[in-house]
């Protein structure tokens, strides 16, 4: 059964017809096309595909695609700003040497946006607990987690 | 040396914008137009007769555009000894056996119609472990060979052994002995993204796949292979590879699941995309293998190594993989970690009913390298020596050959080992007596100059040169996580004298891309910057030859702009045919000039309107250059496990120290140290990105991970079951280290360490655990349950 939803999606206000038992990931890679949010499990134990919904950050493959109605959705897409420039989070990334592979970072740079927008100065541990449920195979999370503190202190000194 | 521009620098890696920004394109993210979805049947059993697959209902299902068995397609084999079928015909023999397989308009009907299949089996009894394979009337998992003919025992046909000296002197000599038995568990590479594959035929039936593969071009070569099974004949295979997801060995095989993928594209004449599930993944990848060493050392009253005795068996599991071929990897600590004058070395490796295995990072290093670093400890007890002083009395040293006759260029592995000392506060850690915290070490010995386990352990470059002063590098070397663009970017513009972004590097593609015999054995750096530098010079010669006539006119031309802009300005005498004519020209970041000619920005061209001026004329030309490199090593003798398979050494090592907790048994890692010989850092950054990252490969198989198996059948396959480190588990200090050596056969002195990073982990922890508290647990992962086991027994014996 097909239902009818509206959402924002990266600043855009859309509306899409959805099957009742559609994942939000499905809605997001599938019938949106962006294809930056990965799927590493469809279980919820890796968090590659966390996204931002209302602020929080979910795993796209455990949400319904039907939740989203009247919410607002941010993905990896939505965090580039204007003319094709990293953010802060993205660019710390990139700085700090935090992706190798690369599948697990959009997930890990939409968590550390999630932790950064509510508290941009994090302790280690506050860091530790926002990226518990990304896990990354090549890293070894040392230079991801450098890369969060780059970003915060990067943000406080623009705030 | 001269100056580097941008070796040894920290820069970040060229591919990390697009990862950040979701840009970078998976075999998970690309489709072709029409393409259909293809999913795999796997086998219920882990040995059982098929006695009839019905696939009726499958077939009838709407929007499902074929379905294949054995029974409806011709015998398909593959496999490291084409002991494997693509698709099972009267038997399958582990539980993941490809029994047949469908291509639908979607991943739901696919799904569907495996459902919809039906398969009639009748089990067979099953064979779980090596020791049952060996037995004298054990049942066979494969009946008759490759070629035919009935086969006597479960032993899998591949022999590596060597054997030095006089083992029997060396046991004379001894004062002291040691032996021990000690175990690795099947572990998942755990790659973040899962394996997949897109083929698709043209008109003329030559194949297009986009693969996840570490081995483009060893790919090809199976492929080719397989097409006349579907009856085409002198037909060609072009191979893409995507971003890769990661790999750490997974691509060093070709799959069933990338077979299929042709096999159902040729079926339907449509691109036909299979990607694994996660679930997929676990249960059908092959993992590690797992490995069962006895070793046995002694040394004399100095403490000096007399000899080394090594036995390992491995699971197979069902079919073969080049995972067989481990024990060419052991045979490198085995023999040539210290100084042992007497070694004999032997592998057995068994067929069993248990998933097969393929390749990991470390290959088979890690392995053996866990008996021997925790046999060298247990003999310094013995030995009443301390485990760090004991390895510096064996310990390697540069321009030595070892009893492998692996020439040993440069080796820093004193520095190592004292620098661990050192970060560790050694002689203090050792002694915390009642606070159950310790310090332990170990080292490693692994290939660092390419690694020959095949004829050719070459790797081609083409560099092209277009009008703007840009670059574009095919390389066939599979850049999967690791930062090989990072060293090609930099390395390419470091050797040709451009700036890295100019540099572009190509999607590997065997169409376009010279062959590479695959990114394995921590050669992917080492051969690259070795075929860039040998390609760039090439490059810069065809480059200073056109200079020679072309070069004047053009500082002519620069020369009348800038006194157009500075009208005061007097040139200084200097003739600039007759010095360019010599041709002793130098290209830097760009700008071409007279290596003795005065400092005047008129006497700097730039790459592009050289490029132009060589182009744009009559009889022109374009430039470009082709290089391939196959390092000075040697493809040795397994039957004698004799031959310098590479052409540097990498060493290193590790210490960690360690609190237990006697009530949980957990261990809390309180800090590591890593100390590595790389010859040279190229990039401080990617290479402090590979070591971290090994370390948390290495902390997981010595803590926490393990396939679980009930008679073959993997019990948790997934990651709410099968724990890879998080990074809560990764919530300690890592002191790293780079020694640098500049190693002679290195690109700028560098030496692959790829795999580096994992190899001394887990006997550097189990070393520190056994410091801490007394206890050593022998079979990986070191869980809390075993620990408490361990230290029962202790209390036991202590009792009694």
């Amino acid at each position: 059964m097909k239902r009818e939803i509206s959402f924002n999606v990266n600043s855009q206000q859309m509306k899409l017809e959805v099957e009742s038992h559609l994942r939000l990931i499905d809605l997001i890679r599938d019938q949106l096309g962006l294809t930056g949010t990965k799927e590493g499990c469809g279980e919820g134990e890796c968090g590659a595909c966390t996204v931002i919904v209302d602020g929080k950050a979910v795993n796209a493959c455990l949400y319904p695609a039907l939740e989203l109605e009247g919410r607002t959705l941010i993905t990896i897409e939505g965090l580039l700003e204007e003319e094709n420039k990293p953010s802060v989070i993205q660019k710390a990334f990139i700085d700090n040497g935090a992706v190798q592979c690369g599948f697990c970072s959009p997930g890990m740079i939409m968590s550390t946006k999630a932790l950064l927008d509510k508290n941009n100065d994090p302790s280690d541990e506050e860091i530790r607990i926002a990226l518990l449920g990304n896990l990354c195979r090549c890293t070894g999370y040392v230079q991801i987690v450098e890369s969060v503190k780059a970003a915060a202190s990067q943000i406080r000194r623009k705030s | 040396m001269s100056k580097l521009n941008y070796i040894g620098k920290t820069i970040p890696r060229p591919d990390s914008g697009d990862k950040v920004a979701g840009k970078a394109l998976y075999i998970q993210d690309l489709s072709r137009p029409g393409m259909l979805y293809g999913k795999i049947k796997f086998s219920e059993h882990a040995h059982a007769k098929i006695l009839h697959i019905d696939i009726t209902k499958a077939q009838k299902l709407p929007g499902v555009m074929a379905v294949v068995t054995a029974y409806n397609t011709p015998e398909m084999r593959f496999g490291f000894l084409r002991d494997n079928f693509i698709l099972k015909k009267d038997k399958v023999r582990q539980f993941r056996d490809e029994v047949a397989a469908v291509a639908a308009i979607s991943q739901e009907i696919a799904e569907e119609a495996i459902r919809l299949i039906d398969v009639e089996y009748e089990p067979l009894p099953g064979i779980f472990s090596p020791l049952e394979a060996c037995q004298e009337n054990a049942i066979l998992i494969h009946e008759l060979d490759p070629q035919g003919k009935p086969v006597k025992d479960n032993k899998v046909p591949v022999l590596f052994q060597h054997s030095s000296g006089d083992i029997e002197a060396g046991k004379k000599a001894a004062k002291h002995i040691v032996s021990g038995s000690f175990s690795t568990q099947w572990i998942q590479q755990s790659c973040m993204g899962t394996a997949g594959a897109i083929a698709e035929f043209d008109m003329n039936n030559n194949l297009t796949i986009w693969t996840k593969t570490q081995v483009p071009f060893l790919a090809q070569r199976d492929f080719i292979g397989f097409l006349p099974c579907l009856g085409l004949k002198d037909k060609n295979v072009r191979v893409i590879v995507p971003t890769l997801g990661g790999a750490f060995g997974t691509g060093l095989d070709t799959h069933a699941y990338e077979y299929i993928s042709i096999l159902l594209a040729y079926k339907t004449g449509k691109p036909v995309k299979i990607v694994y599930d996660r679930n997929e993944e676990f249960a059908c990848l092959s993992p590690r293998q797992s490995s069962q060493t006895k070793i046995t050392q002694g040394c004399d009253e100095n403490g000096m190594l007399t000899f080394r005795e090594i036995h390992v068996i491995q699971d197979n599991g069902a079919y073969t993989s080049w995972g067989a071929t481990f024990p060419s990897v052991m045979l490198l600590p085995a023999t040539s970690l210290y100084r042992v004058p007497n070694i004999k070395f032997h592998a057995d490796i068994y067929y069993t009913n248990n998933t097969y295995c393929q390749a990991m990072r470390g290959y088979g290093n890690p392995e053996v390298n866990w008996a021997l670093e925790t046999n060298m400890d247990e003999l310094a007890e013995i030995a009443g020596i301390d485990p760090y002083e004991f390895r510096m009395i064996n310990c390697n040293k540069s321009n030595e050959t070892t009893p492998m006759g692996l020439k040993v260029t440069t080796c820093a592995l004193d520095k190592c080992m004292e620098s661990v000392a050192t970060k560790l506060d050694w002689k203090h850690s050792r002694n915390q007596q009642g606070k159950y915290r310790g310090v332990g070490m170990a080292s490693l010995f692994h290939v660092g100059g390419g690694g020959r386990i095949y004829k050719s352990d070459g790797t081609g470059m083409f560099l092209k040169l277009d009008d703007f002063g840009n670059v574009y590098v095919s390389h066939g070397g599979v850049e999967m996580g690791q930062g090989l663009h990072s060293v090609l970017k930099l390395g390419v513009a470091e050797a040709l004298g451009v700036k890295p972004e100019k540099v572009f590097i190509n999607q590997v593609d065997t169409n376009t891309c010279p062959w590479d015999v695959g990114t394995h054995a921590s050669r992917g750096s080492f051969m690259a910057g070795n075929v860039t530098i040998k390609a760039a010079n090439d490059l810069r010669n065809k480059l200073f030859e056109q200079a020679k006539n072309l070069f004047p006119s053009l500082a002519d031309k620069n020369l009348k702009a800038f006194c157009k802009k500075n009208p005061s300005y007097e040139a200084p005498k200097f003739d600039v045919r007759e010095a360019a004519l010599k041709g002793n020209f130098d290209l830097v970041e760009g700008y071409l000039f007279i290596k003795d000619a005065p400092k005047e920005p008129w006497l700097l061209v730039e790459l592009g309107t050289l490029l132009r001026a060589i182009h744009f004329r009559e009889q022109g030309t374009m430039l470009s250059a082709h290089a391939f490199y196959d390092p000075p090593n040697e493809l040795p003798d397994w039957n004698k496990g004799y031959g310098n398979m590479s052409a540097s050494y990498a060493v290193g090592a590790q210490g960690a120290e360690v609190e237990v907790d006697t009530e949980t048994g957990e261990v809390k890692i309180l800090r590591m140290v890593a100390v590595h010989d790389v010859g040279k850092v190229l990039n401080p950054q990617t290479l402090k990105g590979q070591m971290y990252g090994a370390l948390a490969q290495g902390l997981g198989y010595t803590l926490y991970e393990q396939i679980l198996t009930k008679e073959g059948k993997i019990l948790n396959p997934d990651f709410r079951d099968y724990k890879i480190p998080t990074v809560k588990e990764m919530d300690f200090p890592i002191d790293l280290e780079f020694v640098e050596t500049n190693d002679s056969a290195g690109p700028w002195g560098a030496k692959g360490v790829g795999e580096s990073g994992l190899c001394p982990t887990a006997p550097a922890i189990s070393n520190a655990i056994y410091n801490a508290i007394g206890v050593r647990v022998r079979d990986l992962p070191i869980t809390p349950e075993k620990i408490l086991a361990a230290l029962q027994e202790k209390q036991k014996q202590q009792s009694e």
